[in-house]
C-alpha cells in the first residue's frame, strides 16, 4: 500500500525532501505509525520526526491526530506548528 | 466570499469596496497584517491552506452576520512593510463584522498552512509558532 508524504518548512530543509513515494510495510496503519517507519529512514529522519518534536499531521490535507488510519492513495504531510497571519 | 492565497500585493480599499456592494452592509471591518521589521519568506501547503480557511470561515459565518468576506493572505519572498494578509467581513452592524474579522485572524495563526521563515543577513531562520497564538484563538472555543 502506497501514499505520498509531504514535508514543509524546517522540516523539508531538514530532510533535503519535499516529497516522498512511501511504500508502508505491513503493520503500518495510521500516521503516527508512519511517523516511527519514517525515523527509521537514517539521522535526519530521526532527528526530523523525532517524539519529542511538536509536529502536525494532515491526511488529504485535513489535519488529523496520529491515531488516524492510512489508506492506499492518501496524501499525509508533516510540518511544524503553523506561523502564518 | 473570496479566498485567495497569492504572490501578488492587494488593494484595501478595492477589496473593502468589493464586498460593500448590497444596500444591506452597514459595517465592514477589516484587518491589514504587514511584515515587521525582518525580511522573510512564506511557504504554504497549496490546496490544505485554501481548504482551510474556507473552513475557518464557514465556522465564522456559523457564529456571526456574516454577509460578505475576503481573506487573503500572501506568501513567497516580502520585504520589512510588506502587506501579508488581509481579513475584511461585511455585515449588517459593526459587532459581528468586529468579531467575525478576529475570530478569522486568530484561527489563521493557529490553523492556516503557512510558515515563515526570517531573512536576516546571518542567515534565514524559521519562526516558531508562539503559545499565545494558540491562546488567543482557544478564547473563542464555547
Amino acid at each position: 500500500m502506497k501514499v505520498k508524504v509531504l514535508f514543509f518548512a524546517s522540516l523539508r530543509e531538514q530532510l533535503g525532501a519535499g516529497t516522498l513515494e512511501v511504500d508502508l510495510p505491513a503493520g503500518v496503519a495510521t500516521v503516527g505509525a508512519l511517523r516511527a517507519h519514517l525515523r527509521s529512514r537514517g539521522a535526519s529522519y530521526e532527528g526530523a520526526l523525532g517524539e519529542k518534536k511538536a509536529l502536525r499531521m494532515a491526511v488529504n490535507q485535513e489535519m488529523v491526530p496520529a491515531s488516524a488510519t492510512l489508506k492506499a492513495g492518501d496524501e499525509v504531510a508533516f510540518f511544524p506548528p503553523v506561523t502564518g497571519g | 466570499m473570496k479566498i485567495s492565497v497569492q504572490r501578488e500585493d492587494f488593494d484595501l480599499s478595492r477589496e473593502v469596496k468589493a464586498i460593500s456592494g448590497q444596500t444591506t452592509v452597514g459595517a465592514v471591518a477589516s484587518f491589514v497584517g504587514l511584515v515587521r521589521d525582518v525580511p522573510m519568506t512564506l511557504e504554504h501547503y497549496p490546496g490544505m491552506t485554501e481548504r482551510a480557511i474556507a473552513a475557518i470561515v464557514e465556522e465564522a459565518r456559523g457564529r456571526w452576520n456574516v454577509m460578505d468576506c475576503t481573506v487573503i493572505h500572501r506568501y513567497g519572498e516580502l520585504a520589512a512593510g510588506d502587506q501579508i494578509v488581509l481579513v475584511a467581513v461585511a455585515s449588517a452592524h459593526r459587532g459581528d463584522a468586529f468579531a467575525a474579522c478576529e475570530f478569522i485572524m486568530d484561527y489563521l495563526k493557529t490553523r492556516a498552512t503557512f510558515w515563515k521563515k526570517e531573512l536576516r543577513a546571518e542567515g534565514g531562520s524559521w519562526v516558531e509558532a508562539r503559545a499565545s497564538d494558540d491562546t488567543a484563538a482557544g478564547r473563542w472555543k464555547k
